[in-house]
C-alpha cells in the first residue's frame, strides 16, 4: 500500500492534479470561513454549484465570465513564462475596450462582419500598446514591470472615465442629469452572434482557437522558444545571442494584447457598450487579476487555462446565487480566489522536488553507456 | 481663480493634507522596505493594509477605544505578515505571485466581513488632532505640520528610527547582509530565516497600521476596497527611494503632495478634467521611476528565496 501511494505520488500524472489539491484546500479553509460567519458551508457550496451547472443558462453564464479570464490567461502564460510578471490585466483591458468602441462608434458604416473583425484587431493593438509601455520601460529603463503596470492599470481607469464621462458619452446620457458613464449601444449588425436565449456568445469560439494558437506559439515557434529561454535564464539566452531586452517587450506586448481583445470581446459580445462606475472593476469585474489566477490554476499552460478558466467562471457565477440563497457576499470568492493562487504557487516546491526525484530515478535506471576504453580506440590506429 | 489658488490659505491647506495623505504611504512602505533589504518582497501590501483598516474599524466601532482597534490591526497584520514570510521562505513560492494572492485574500475577506458585520457604511471617532504645545502655535508651520493626528506624528518619526535601525545596529547589519549575501551571513551564523520572518512579520505590522491609519485616523471611515491601490504605490515607493528610509519619505511626500495638489484643484474648480488630475500622481511616479531606477541597485538576493547548498 505505501509503496503503492509513493508510486502514485512520483507518477508524473500527478503534476496535474496539484492544482486541483490546492484548490480542494483553498475550498476547505473557505468552509472553515463560512462556518465562523454562521453559515452552512454544505448549503452554501451547494448553491454555488446549482448556480454554476445547475441549468443550460446557469452553463451559459459560467462559459460567459470563463471567456475574459481565458483571454487574459492566455496573456499571462506568455508574459509570465518570460519571467514577466503583468499585473496590468485590467488596463489594458479598458484601453482595447476603448479602442475597439470608439472603433464601432465613429467609423463610417461597413458590412458587420468587416467591422467586428477590424474591432477585435483594434481592441488587440489597443492593449499590446498598453502592454508595449511597460515592457519598455522594464527593457530599457529597468523599472519594475510589476509597479509599472499597477500605475498603468490607474492611468487607464481615468482615462476611461473621461471618455465615457465625456467626448464618448452616449447622447442620451448626456441629457440626463445622472449622466452615467456609458457610451451609445453598437448597432445590432456589429453583435457578435449569441446562442439565444442565453448570453452566450461567439467570444468563446475566438478564445478557445487562441489557447491553440499561443500553444503552438509558446511550444512549437523559434519566438515561444525565445520567450520561455529569456525567463529561464536570461544570462544564458543573452549569450545563446537571443536579444533579451527585445524578447521582454514581445511578451509584455502580448499579454497586453489579448487582455485588449478581451475588453473588446466584452464590449461586442456581452454590454455591446462600455460602462462603467468609476472604477476598473466597474468594466472588467476584476478579469485582470482573476485571468493571473486562472491562469496560474491552468499551470501557465495555454491548453491547462481552458478548463482552469471555466472553473473560475463557475467560481465567479456560483458566488452570485450563494449571495442569494445563503446570504454570503460574494467577495468570499475574491477571498478564496486569493488562497488558491497562495496555495498553488506554495505547491511549486513538491512539484519541482517530484520532477528532480523523477529525473534521478530515469538516470538510475537507464545509465548512460560507459565510454570506450581508450586502449580498444586505440589499437584501430595502426601505428 | 487662479490668484485664489495661490493664496496663503490654499498653499497650506495643499500642504497639511499632503503631510496627512503620506501617513498610510510611509508606514507601508517603511514596512515594506525592511521585508525588502533582507530579500523579500511583499506584494500583499494592499491586503495587509485593507484587513488592518477594517480591523481597526471594527473593533474601535464596537468598544470606542482607538488603542484597542490600533492593536488589533497590529495583531491581524502580524498574521498575515507570519503568513506571507511561512509561503515565501518555508514554502519558497514566487513572491510576486503570492503576494497577489494574500491581495485578493485581504480584498475579499474585509469586503465579506465588512457586508456581514457592519452591512453599511458607518463613521467612528477616532484619533484626533493633537496640537503640539509652543510648535502649533508657529504661523504657518504650526498649521502644516503641528496640528495632526497621533499616527500622523508616528509615521514620521518612524523615519528616522528605521533609518538608525537599519544604519547602526546590529540588527540593521543582518537584515542587510541576508539580502545582500544570504550564504555568506548563513556561514557567520546569522539565521536567514529567523530575519526575514522578523522582517517580514514586522512589515505586515506597519501595513496594517497604515490601513488603520486611514480608518479610525485620517477618515474615520471603512468602505470596500477603501485603500484602492495604495498597497501596490506603497511598495513602488521603495524602489523609488532606492531602499531607504528617507528615500522613501521624499517618494511618499512628493506623491501625496502631488495627490494633495490635484485634490485642491478639484476643490477649486481648476479648468483641468478631473480626471487627468487624478491620473498626475500616477504618471509622475512611472516618470520618477525611469529617472531613478536604474541608479540604483536593489538587494542582490531579492524575491530569491535561500536554500543552504547541502
Amino acid at each position: 500500500m505505501k509503496n503503492l501511494l509513493a508510486k502514485i505520488n512520483n507518477s508524473k500524472y500527478f503534476d496535474g492534479f496539484m492544482p486541483v489539491l490546492a484548490a480542494l484546500s483553498a475550498l476547505a479553509i473557505g468552509a472553515v470561513m463560512l462556518l465562523f460567519l454562521g453559515v452552512n458551508p454544505l448549503v452554501a457550496y451547494r448553491a454555488m454549484w446549482v448556480g454554476a451547472f445547475g441549468s443550460p443558462n446557469a452553463l451559459a453564464e459560467t462559459i460567459v465570465k470563463a471567456v475574459p479570464l481565458l483571454l487574459i490567461g492566455l496573456g499571462i502564460c506568455i508574459s509570465f513564462r518570460a519571467k514577466v510578471i503583468n499585473i496590468g490585466g485590467e488596463g489594458q483591458m479598458i484601453i482595447g475596450a476603448l479602442a475597439a468602441t470608439a472603433f464601432g462608434l465613429y467609423v463610417p458604416e461597413m458590412p458587420g462582419w468587416l467591422v467586428i473583425a477590424m474591432a477585435m484587431v483594434a481592441g488587440f493593438f489597443g492593449g499590446a500598446f498598453w502592454g508595449a509601455i511597460p515592457g519598455f520601460l522594464k527593457a530599457y529603463f529597468n523599472v519594475n514591470e510589476i509597479l509599472s503596470t499597477v500605475m498603468m492599470n490607474a492611468i487607464a481607469v481615468q482615462l476611461m472615465n473621461f471618455f465615457l464621462r465625456g467626448p464618448m458619452i452616449d447622447p442620451n446620457q448626456a441629457e440626463l442629469l445622472s449622466k452615467i458613464p456609458q457610451t451609445a449601444r453598437l448597432p445590432e449588425a456589429y453583435h457578435l452572434a449569441r446562442w439565444l436565449p442565453t448570453r452566450l456568445h461567439a467570444g468563446v469560439i475566438i478564445a478557445v482557437v487562441l489557447a491553440f494558437v499561443v500553444y503552438l506559439l509558446l511550444f512549437h515557434t523559434t519566438l515561444g522558444y525565445r520567450i520561455r529561454a529569456v525567463g529561464f535564464n536570461p544570462d544564458a539566452s543573452r549569450y545563446g545571442g537571443i536579444r533579451v531586452r527585445r524578447q521582454i517587450v514581445i511578451a509584455l506586448l502580448l499579454s497586453g494584447a489579448f487582455a485588449g481583445l478581451a475588453g473588446a470581446i466584452q464590449v461586442y459580445g456581452l454590454n455591446y457598450r462600455m460602462i462603467t462606475d468609476g472604477s476598473a472593476t466597474g468594466f472588467t469585474g476584476s478579469a485582470g487579476f482573476n485571468g493571473i489566477v486562472a491562469a496560474l490554476f491552468g499551470g501557465l499552460h495555454p491548453l491547462g487555462a481552458i478548463p482552469a478558466s471555466f472553473f473560475f467562471g463557475a467560481l465567479l457565477v456560483g458566488a452570485n446565487s450563494m449571495q442569494r440563497i445563503s446570504q454570503v457576499p460574494s467577495a468570499f470568492v475574491i477571498a478564496l480566489n486569493g488562497l488558491v493562487v497562495i496555495f498553488v504557487v506554495s505547491s511549486a516546491m513538491w512539484q519541482e522536488a517530484r520532477q528532480r526525484k523523477r529525473r534521478i530515478a530515469e538516470v538510475r535506471d537507464d545509465p548512460a553507456p560507459p565510454p570506450p576504453e581508450p586502449n580498444q580506440a586505440n589499437q584501430d590506429v595502426p601505428a | 481663480m487662479i490668484t485664489d489658488f495661490f493664496s496663503a490659505t490654499v498653499l497650506i491647506g495643499i500642504l497639511a493634507s499632503g503631510i496627512r495623505l503620506a501617513t498610510p504611504y510611509l508606514y507601508a512602505s517603511i514596512g515594506e522596505t525592511f521585508g525588502q533589504r533582507s530579500g523579500v518582497l511583499n506584494l500583499g501590501v494592499e491586503g495587509q493594509m485593507l484587513m488592518g483598516a477594517f480591523t481597526a474599524f471594527y473593533i474601535t466601532l464596537r468598544t470606542g477605544d482607538v488603542w484597542l482597534g490600533l492593536l488589533a490591526a497590529i495583531g491581524v497584520g502580524a498574521l498575515m505578515g507570519f503568513a506571507m514570510a511561512f509561503v515565501s521562505i518555508h514554502l519558497r513560492a514566487v513572491q510576486g505571485i503570492s503576494g497577489i494572492g494574500f491581495y485578493l485574500f485581504g480584498l475579499g475577506m474585509s469586503d465579506l466581513l465588512f457586508q456581514k458585520l457592519l452591512g453599511e457604511v458607518k463613521t467612528v471617532s477616532g484619533f484626533r488632532p493633537v496640537q503640539i504645545p509652543f510648535l502649533s502655535d508657529l504661523p504657518v508651520i504650526g498649521e502644516i505640520f503641528f496640528r495632526q493626528n497621533l499616527l500622523v506624528y508616528l509615521a514620521f518619526l518612524l523615519v528616522p528610527v528605521a533609518w538608525f535601525v537599519l544604519n547602526k545596529t546590529t540588527l540593521g547589519l543582518k537584515i542587510r547582509a541576508v539580502g545582500e549575501n544570504p550564504q555568506a551571513a548563513d556561514t557567520l551564523g546569522v539565521s536567514v530565516a529567523g530575519i526575514r520572518y522578523l522582517t517580514v512579520t514586522m512589515g505586515g505590522v506597519f501595513s496594517a497600521i497604515g490601513g488603520a491609519s486611514l480608518s479610525i485616523a485620517n477618515l474615520n471611515v471603512f468602505q470596500q476596497n477603501m485603500t484602492s491601490g495604495l498597497g501596490f504605490i506603497a511598495v513602488a515607493l521603495v524602489y523609488f527611494g532606492g531602499w531607504r528610509p528617507f528615500g522613501v519619505l521624499f517618494g511618499a511626500l512628493l506623491f501625496s503632495m502631488v495627490n494633495s495638489l490635484q485634490l485642491w484643484m478639484q476643490i477649486l474648480n481648476v479648468p483641468i478634467p478631473s480626471d487627468f488630475a487624478v491620473m498626475m500622481p500616477y504618471v509622475l511616479t512611472i516618470i520618477v521611476l525611469v529617472l531613478t531606477v536604474g541608479r540604483v541597485r536593489g538587494p542582490s538576493a531579492l524575491t530569491k528565496p535561500f536554500v543552504r547548498e547541502g
